[in-house]
Formats: C-alpha cells, sequence, structure tokens
C-alpha cells in the first residue's frame, strides 16, 4: 500500500523499451501539498517517470499510486483530479484559445466552463486573444494558455515538464509566480521536471535527482547544497552529471 | 512557503459521460467550421463519383435491355458505397486530426475514456457523412431521378448494416495508427478499397470465381449490395441478407473494440503514445 499521506507513490518501477531500460527500479512518494522536482540530463527517465504517473506509458514492474489509485489500471477514478502542462504537448492549433478551453473544461467535467475560462482569462491576461486560433500565438502566449488549461479544473496534482522552456525571463518568471501562487491558494501537489535550476529552487521543496534511470540523491535543496558543498543547485546538478563529486553525509 | 488557503475541489468521478463524448464532438465541430475546403471536400467527391456512374447508367441503360430494367442500381451502389466508404473515413479523418494536430497526449492524459473518444468519433463520422451525402442524393434525384429515401425501411436497414462496418474498420485502424504511429495512416485512407470488389458493389457476387464467392460471403457489406440489387430489380427486400449482414456486423464490431483496446494497452507498454508523430 502506498503511504496515507503520498499524493504520488513510486514503488521499485521499472520501464523497458527495446533499445534498453529507461527507468530502473525507481521508488518515491510524493507528500500531498509539496511542490517535488524531477531534475536531470537527457534521457536520465524523468518524462517516463511523469508518463507512468499520467497512466500515458505502463511500467514493466513495480507500482504506481496516484491519490491512493493504481495507475494504470484505475487511472480513470483519478484522472479528473489531476492535470499537465508542458511545452512538447499542443493544443490543436486551428481551434481558438476559447474553443480549446471549453473542449477541455467540458473533458475535466468543470462545472461553469464559461465562468470558468472569464476568470483563467483574466487571471494569465489571456483576453486579447481568447478568440485567436492557438497557432498563431506566440510561444509566451501558448504556454499561458497550457497553463490555464492545467488549471482549469483546479487539479489536485499538476504535472509540469519544463513549464517555463523556451520563455523570456520576464514570463518565465511570472509562470513561476502563478504557480506559486496556485500552490499557496489551492493547497495543490505539483511535480515538476526542470533543467532550470533557478525554478527549481524558487519553487520547490524538494529535489529528486535522477541519472541513467535511477535516483541518484533525493532531498531538500538546502540539503542537496549542504550536501555536495556547493553554493548552487546547478553546480550540484553538474557535479551529479559529471560525476565530479560524491556527495558528503551532511551529519558528519 | 506559505501554508496552503483551501483545499482543492475535484469534479466527481464519471465512469461514462455524455458530456465528454459531446465534448470531444463539439471539439471536431469547431475543426470542421474552421475551413470551408474540409466542408466542401466532405462534398466534392461523393457528387463527382455519383455523376460520373449516374451518366454511365444512362449510356447503358439506352442501349442495353437488361439494364434498363435495373434502374438505378449503378446510382443506388454508388450511394450505398459512399456511406460505407465515406462513413470509415469520417471515423478515421476525426481521429487522425489528434494525431496530425499532436493532440493525443492531452486526450490520453484527461478523464476521457476510450469507449467515449470512439462514440464521439461514431457521431462524427454519421455527422460527415450527412454533410456529404444529403447533397449527393438530392443531385442524384435532380440529375437522374433516383430517389435513394424512395428505399424507405430497406435504406434504414442498408444504413444500419454500412455503418456498422465502417466503424468495425476504422477502430480498427484506429488502434493500429494509436500502437504503430503515422506511418499506417495510410491504413485509414486505402483499406476500404480492398472491400470494393470484394463486396460486390456494382456486380452479383456469383460473377466471382466460387472460392472467392466465400470471401465476399464473409463481408457483411456484400450481403446489403446483394439486398440493394434484389430491391430494384426484383422488387423484393430480402430480411434474410440483412440479418446475417447484422450478425456478422456484430461480431466484426465487438472483434474491433477487442483489437483497439488490446492495441492502446500494447501502445502504453511500448510507450507510442509519447511520440505521436511518425
Amino acid at each position: 500500500m502506498p503511504p496515507a499521506d503520498a499524493a504520488i507513490s513510486l514503488d521499485h518501477v521499472v520501464k523497458n523499451y527495446a533499445g534498453g531500460m529507461a527507468v530502473k527500479g525507481v521508488s518515491f512518494a510524493v507528500a500531498k501539498g509539496s511542490v517535488t522536482a524531477l531534475l536531470g540530463g537527457n534521457g536520465a527517465g524523468k518524462t517516463t517517470t511523469i508518463a507512468m504517473i499520467m497512466g500515458l506509458v505502463t511500467p514493466t514492474s513495480g507500482k504506481v499510486h496516484v491519490l491512493g489509485e493504481h495507475i494504470p489500471r484505475h487511472r480513470h477514478r483519478v484522472l479528473h483530479r489531476m492535470n499537465f502542462e508542458s511545452p512538447y504537448v499542443d493544443m490543436p492549433m486551428r481551434l481558438t484559445v476559447r474553443q480549446n478551453l471549453t473542449v477541455f473544461g467540458k473533458l475535466y467535467g468543470v462545472p461553469d466552463v464559461k465562468q470558468r475560462i472569464a476568470d483563467l482569462g483574466a487571471q494569465f491576461n489571456l483576453n486579447d486573444f481568447l478568440d485567436r486560433p492557438t497557432g498563431k500565438l506566440s510561444a509566451g502566449q501558448k504556454t499561458r494558455v497550457s497553463l490555464a488549461k492545467a488549471l482549469l479544473n483546479h487539479p489536485e496534482i499538476l504535472l509540469l515538464d519544463e513549464p517555463t522552456a523556451s520563455l523570456d525571463p520576464d514570463t518565465a518568471d511570472w509562470v513561476r509566480g502563478e504557480l506559486e501562487r496556485y500552490r499557496t491558494e489551492r493547497g495543490a501537489t505539483i511535480l515538476l521536471a526542470s533543467h532550470n535550476m533557478g525554478e527549481v529552487e524558487r519553487l520547490c521543496d524538494r529535489v529528486i535527482m535522477m541519472k541513467r534511470g535511477e535516483i541518484v540523491d533525493d532531498g531538500s535543496p538546502e540539503t542537496l547544497l549542504a550536501r555536495y558543498d556547493r553554493e548552487t543547485l546547478e553546480e550540484v546538478f553538474l557535479d551529479i552529471a559529471r560525476d565530479r563529486r560524491q556527495a558528503q553525509d551532511v551529519t558528519s | 512557503m506559505s501554508m496552503p488557503q483551501q483545499t482543492p475541489v475535484s469534479p466527481p468521478f464519471i465512469a461514462f459521460s455524455p458530456s465528454r463524448i459531446s465534448a470531444m464532438v463539439l471539439r471536431y465541430w469547431y475543426l470542421l467550421r474552421s475551413s470551408w475546403p474540409r466542408l466542401l471536400e466532405l462534398i466534392y467527391w461523393p457528387a463527382v463519383q455519383m455523376l460520373m456512374w449516374g451518366f454511365l447508367q444512362l449510356y447503358i441503360s439506352e442501349n442495353a435491355g437488361f439494364f434498363a430494367k435495373a434502374g438505378g442500381t449503378f446510382i443506388g451502389a454508388v450511394l450505398l458505397w459512399d456511406i460505407l466508404f465515406r462513413g470509415q473515413l469520417g471515423f478515421s479523418i476525426s481521429f487522425l486530426e489528434e494525431m496530425w494536430a499532436r493532440n493525443m497526449g492531452n486526450l490520453m492524459m484527461s478523464p476521457l475514456r476510450p469507449a467515449e473518444f470512439l462514440g464521439a468519433l461514431m457521431v462524427m463520422s454519421i455527422i460527415r457523412l450527412a454533410i456529404g451525402m444529403v447533397p449527393v442524393t438530392l443531385l442524384a434525384m435532380g440529375f437522374f431521378n433516383f430517389n435513394l429515401y424512395g428505399l424507405g425501411f430497406a435504406l434504414a436497414v442498408f444504413f444500419l448494416n454500412l455503418i456498422l462496418t465502417s466503424w468495425a474498420v476504422g477502430i480498427l485502424v484506429s488502434g493500429i495508427v494509436l500502437r504503430n504511429g503515422m506511418g499506417a495512416e495510410s491504413m485509414a485512407w486505402t483499406i476500404m478499397f480492398l472491400l470494393l470488389p470484394l463486396t460486390c458493389v456494382y456486380y452479383p457476387v456469383a460473377i466471382l470465381p466460387v472460392w472467392l464467392q466465400w470471401v465476399a460471403w464473409l463481408l457483411p457489406p456484400t450481403y446489403v449490395f446483394e439486398g440493394m440489387r434484389a430491391l430494384l430489380i426484383e422488387h423484393t427486400f430480402r430480411a434474410d441478407l440483412m440479418l446475417w449482414a447484422f450478425g456478422l456486423n456484430v461480431l466484426y464490431f465487438i472483434a474491433a473494440i477487442i483489437a483497439f483496446l488490446a492495441l492502446l494497452r500494447s501502445a502504453r507498454t511500448v510507450g507510442s503514445l509519447m511520440q505521436v508523430g511518425e
């Protein structure tokens, strides 16, 4: 059974593809209301791990639970309580922003979709382009729309795959602010994969470092900085990615 | 970080939701509405086909005694064939729109269930068929004095059987594309043409070699086209043929759904839902 206070739990999860093992026996639990980062270089297994949590990929072995439900067997019991945002997953380009949000609002069973879109339009400054085709928006505008889509159903669990990739610093900062606000206001659990260490330091209570499909370290940003005797998470990331320095026992 | 102010409240879990089906239908309707070439395309090919076969039948009937009696069999065949072909195409194109838009990830991570997704595709296949076929049947009345709706109850039975076959094929093809990616897209456009000679759209089953007749009788549309000829030439409604067609359709429809679910499960196993492109 997963821990009672865990929003997400993975127990010895393995994922094999024809080309090799993408995730090698990963176990962790994410506490309700926390913000956790999955960090690692390309091919570390972050995206596959998130895809298994969403039920998009079935683990080869091991167990994934979300809000107490077994994924992928009972994913439909919890998918309406989750949502996802990634700059790498498009929304239909020919539909206007309003049409896209209406369709997804109805898919997620949002009670008053019109009102919810009006609220999100105001919150994310979408009103100027709500009736424009989604494909004609700038990268920053698309990210705001994706984020609005991800928050349509007030998700208890929000999974984010590089939420600020390809954004200018101003828009990226604004997105982080909105995520902080949502977490604070709604008590949501956020799991994000990111390559932006500044973002992780600002948003996350906990960092899980992955490398070649395995968890190589796990702790709060402060703990990791102390453990590797570094000033920034970026240096810690490089230490791990390049096998430069071993972690020290912070208690010693 | 400050403490949360309130607990998120999510909508309740609903096992099967007509409103999610209507959300998907709305999505495809928005898409159709946004592009007049898409709408025109629905009518263009059925109209061209019907006119060509109609004029051919007119020419033959003026020069051959049998065809003079067999009024409307070619036009009837072409219109019924279009129900079968466009029904499958309408189903498959709506599905492919998700692949082209790279939206499958969003859908598969949403509460939309496979049965609801398939339900929406079936509704869209009927909507697309109606947009394409109704004007063409009116053209057939105007040009060739052929009233498809004059077939009455028989038309309803023909339609039911043909649309069930088209959905079964559409469901199977969608599963194959989900599992194998866009490399399998061409199946959606071509698979139905395999049925064109085998289901004897324009000629009786008796014309085929005996061994091929066995294959033809395994295909539900064969019964429909034979039934149509019986109705137009002998003025007899063959209920027995329609029952056979329906029985086979039920079998194939169930088999297609089982295959789709197995292919979807396999797609989750091999990770192809994460790579919805080629």
